[in-house]
């Protein structure tokens, strides 16, 4: 029996979205075939890591994910020149926590200020994601698009009870936007067409599909995702044909497992690098599924996962 | 599977005899290609018929056990790609490297980490599978102590690493009872190695320099009549080894190509010596195919989330996993603590407990069986409704717990509050919560 290995059949690939507009763009999809299946076909450009920053200082994270930015957590343009600078970040992505109407509750221009300051003085590609509360990210994300014009940013999220407004934003400020929509390949679909109705061409949409952090639903998003991918490449869906980005960070640092202190639980050993390995772990398993940006918090993490991507490609 | 009915039927004896205990050897043929019934119950049937029918029959990738009772491990019998067609079948196993030429605190350290390495989750015990011996130091002595210390100082199950048959043989005695795995069989040696596994019932693992060679000698060995083997590709660097992973799965799943239907041993521990990233090299196998994961070290930082990986992994996608209905103390609770309630899926018992620990604020959390459902949709199902939760609410007791008469609701579900109000005979007041459970800290300070 001759050795003979059956090769997938894909009938479509993965539209590219450029995400910034300096020298230093990245561009992000492009692959026509599943994730790190370099032997059977093209994946042009690598999948990215963005490092996160607030607007606020986040107060629900473990210590270990703030230890690295506990010099400037009040001053979000010197964390994002820290992430750039120190740490090497090809893409920063800003999250408006302060916006949050259950929290500091701060106004659209406000943010816009934060998002318009950072963005001027690093010259890596942004992303943006309001607070997640649809209502308030309408006004909020309307300002932040404006407040970047001509820095081509990826905004989000819409989801489908304020797509509309997000995505006329993106639209008419020229950005791309993030499609978010809860663990369904389905609702993802409808979503970009709704968004490709509106007017902005599939290159600038990206779809969020929602993240649990490992232990927490990470199971979930780690299947929509790879089903997403082979309706996109295997099953020649058109309107999954764009690449998928998962806010992770904020999530796993959140968890009792990457917080809780030696201390009190001496079985789960040292808290810093068991939060980091959380983190990393979870990374790793969205980019095997198949996403192409995994937002991340730490720098550690964020390093670790990058290495081991460079070595799958 | 493979075989359906009417091909099955070609080969029985057609005697119609009914001996089967069905009427026709047509009706056993269909009754065999549905898995439900034994070919054995035909007594007329030749060995050779059997032989073939079973080898036709085989699942594609062959499950081997380590092992032997209740601690056993099983890898492969894997029928997927891709765990949404159908639940991954059996966990991959991760196992320690323990070399006879580590000082004795070595050996004492690591066969330590293996037994003290449990984790607690959804009630269930998270444990690491095996103990991979590997001889180095070329003492048969030396070797046979090592094995022997481990076989008695834990309850793993062992994979004995030599290319050398002295050294086999004397691990192999002090361990026979186990049935370790035996690692390996080379395209330029370890016959003798098979020869022992042959004499001892054990399985045997097949290291190739690649993907081609690795089946040339599965394919020779599958001749001489061994079954269970175990495979290893060759591969060290991570590229390579996850392309021979997803390769060794679609050959044997969607290429039925036989040599290569076998589960495979992979080595993390051989590819880096920096250990953080040995864990991601370990988190890529435990989603694309791995059999087994041999790691350096099980320290809880690196081993812990893989485990939990794994359990994520291998959930059936179907079936959600479920808590226990019960009520759950959080920081503490007292008489005067919020009292709030939800359904038993453990995503949803996870993140709203993961919340509320968070918070600091002590409360009881009463968890509600709703077949593992999640809050919206046990409410759509039928199962996390008023009648039904105000049943719930007065059989666990929490009346006994609290002097108040407050329940917190989901925010999603802020439309049976009255209905569930009246339910309760309005002796509870009920309260609706926010919605997501991020927002949960900020309401229980503010209402605490
Ligand atoms: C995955 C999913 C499923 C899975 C089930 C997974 C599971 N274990 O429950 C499957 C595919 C089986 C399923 C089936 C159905 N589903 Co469904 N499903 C979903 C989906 C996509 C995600 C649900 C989920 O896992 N959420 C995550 C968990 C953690 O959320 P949660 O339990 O609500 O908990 C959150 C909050 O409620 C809060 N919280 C939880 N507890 C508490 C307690 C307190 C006190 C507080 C304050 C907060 C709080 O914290 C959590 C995080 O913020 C949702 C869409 C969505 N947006 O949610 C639809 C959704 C819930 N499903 C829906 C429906 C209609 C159904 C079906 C009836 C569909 C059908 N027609 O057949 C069936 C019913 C099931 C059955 N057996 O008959 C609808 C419900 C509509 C509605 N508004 O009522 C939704 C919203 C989708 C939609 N937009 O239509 N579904
Ligand atoms: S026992 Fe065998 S021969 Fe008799 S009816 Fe059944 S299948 Fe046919």
């Amino acid at each position: 029996m001759s050795l003979n290995i059956p090769l997938e059949k894909y009938t479509g690939s993965i539209r590219e979205t450029i995400i910034g507009g300096s020298n230093k763009a990245v561009k992000i999809g492009g692959e026509s075939v599943l994730a790190f299946h370099k032997f059977e076909g093209n994946i042009p450009n690598k999948p990215l890591v963005a490092l996160g920053v607030c607007d606020i200082k986040p107060t629900d994270w473990a210590e270990a994910a703030i230890e690295p930015f506990k010099d400037c957590l009040d001053n979000p343009t010197a964390w994002a020149k820290k992430c750039v600078e120190e740490y090497g970040a090809d893409v920063v992505c800003i999250e408006l926590l302060g916006t949050d109407p259950n929290g500091e509750n701060k106004g659209p221009e406000e943010a816009a200020e934060v998002v318009k300051g950072i963005s001027e003085n690093i010259n890596v590609p942004l992303i943006i994601y309001g607070s997640g509360k649809s209502e308030k990210d309408t006004a909020v994300l309307k300002k932040v698009a404006e407040a970047c014009q001509g820095k081509n940013v990826l905004i989000g999220a819409s989801k489908e009870d304020n797509y509309r407004s997000v995505g006329a934003a993106c639209l008419g400020y020229k950005h791309s936007v993030i499609a978010e929509t809860p663990i369904d390949v389905n609702l993802a679909k409808q979503l970009n067409i709704l968004l490709n109705n509106l007017g902005l061409p599939m290159e600038n949409i990206v779809i969020d599909p929602s993240t649990g952090a490992l232990g927490y639903g990470i199971e979930y998003t780690y299947s929509v995702i790879e089903r997403d991918r082979l309706a996109a490449l295997t099953q020649s869906d058109e309107k999954m044909q764009v690449p998928i980005i998962c806010n992770l960070g904020k999530d796993s640092w959140k968890t009792k497992e990457s917080k809780i202190s030696q201390e009190e639980m001496p079985s789960y050993g040292d808290v810093k690098k068991r939060g980091i390995m959380w983190e990393a772990v979870g990374a790793m398993s969205l980019f095997v599924a198949g996403a192409n940006v995994v937002v991340m918090r730490h720098p550690e993490a964020a390093k670790l996962v990058k290495t081991v991507i460079e070595e799958l490609l | 599977m493979g075989l359906s009915g009417i091909e099955i039927f070609k080969k029985l004896p057609k005697k119609n005899c009914k001996e089967c205990g069905v009427p026709t050897c047509l009706a056993f043929a269909m009754q065999l290609a549905q898995g439900k019934a034994e070919l054995s119950l035909c007594p007329y049937v030749t060995d050779e018929v059997a032989a073939e029918l079973s080898e036709a029959s085989a699942p594609p990738i062959r499950t081997v056990t380590i092992g032997v009772g209740d601690n056993a491990l099983k890898i492969g019998g894997e029928t997927v790609m891709f765990r949404h067609d159908k639940t991954f079948e059996n966990p991959v196993g991760f196992a320690i490297l323990i070399s006879d030429s580590m000082s004795e605190g070595e050996v004492d350290d690591k066969i330590k980490q293996f037994n003290e390495t449990s984790f607690e989750r959804v009630g269930l015990n998270l444990r690491p599978d095996l103990l991979a011996l590997k001889s180095e130091a070329n003492d048969t002595n030396k070797y046979a102590s090592l094995v022997k210390k481990v076989a008695e100082q834990t309850e793993g199950n062992i994979i004995l690493i030599s290319e050398s048959k002295e050294m086999m043989e004397a691990g192999l005695n002090c361990c026979k009872e186990k049935k370790p795995l035996l690692y390996a069989v080379t395209s330029n040696g370890g016959s003798d190695i098979a020869g022992l596994a042959k004499e001892n019932g054990c399985p045997l693992a097949v290291k190739g320099a690649n993907l081609e060679e690795t089946a040339q000698i599965t394919e020779r060995l599958v001749k001489e009549g061994f079954k269970d083997l175990v495979i290893d590709s060759g591969a060290r660097n991570i590229k390579q080894l996850l392309e021979d992973q997803i390769k060794i799965r679609r050959a044997a799943l969607k290429g039925k190509y036989r040599p290569l239907g076998f589960p495979t041993i992979t080595f993390p521990n051989e590819m880096t010596n920096d250990s953080m990233k040995e864990a991601m090299y370990a988190a890529i196998m435990v989603a694309k195919y791995a059999g087994i994961i041999v790691l350096s070290g099980f320290d809880a930082p690196r081993i812990f989330p893989l485990l939990v990986q794994r359990l994520n992994i291998y959930t059936d996608p179907q079936r959600p996993m479920v808590m226990e209905q019960k009520i759950y103390e959080l920081n503490t609770p007292s008489k005067n603590s919020p009292v709030i309630v939800t359904t038993n899926f453990s995503l949803t018992y996870f993140i709203v407990s993961g919340e509320v620990e968070g918070s600091k604020v002590p409360t009881w959390l009463c968890i509600m069986d709703t077949e593992g459902l999640s809050t919206l949709t046990a409410w759509s199902a039928g199962k996390f409704v008023p009648d039904l939760i105000a049943a719930y609410i007065k059989k666990i007791g929490i009346a006994d717990k609290v002097e108040h008469r407050k329940i917190i609701i989901p925010g999603y579900l802020a439309q049976i509050k009255g209905e569930l109000e009246d339910e309760l005979n309005n002796e509870w007041e009920v309260i609706v919560g926010p919605r997501e459970a991020g927002d949960l800290p900020t309401f229980l300070q503010r209402i605490a």
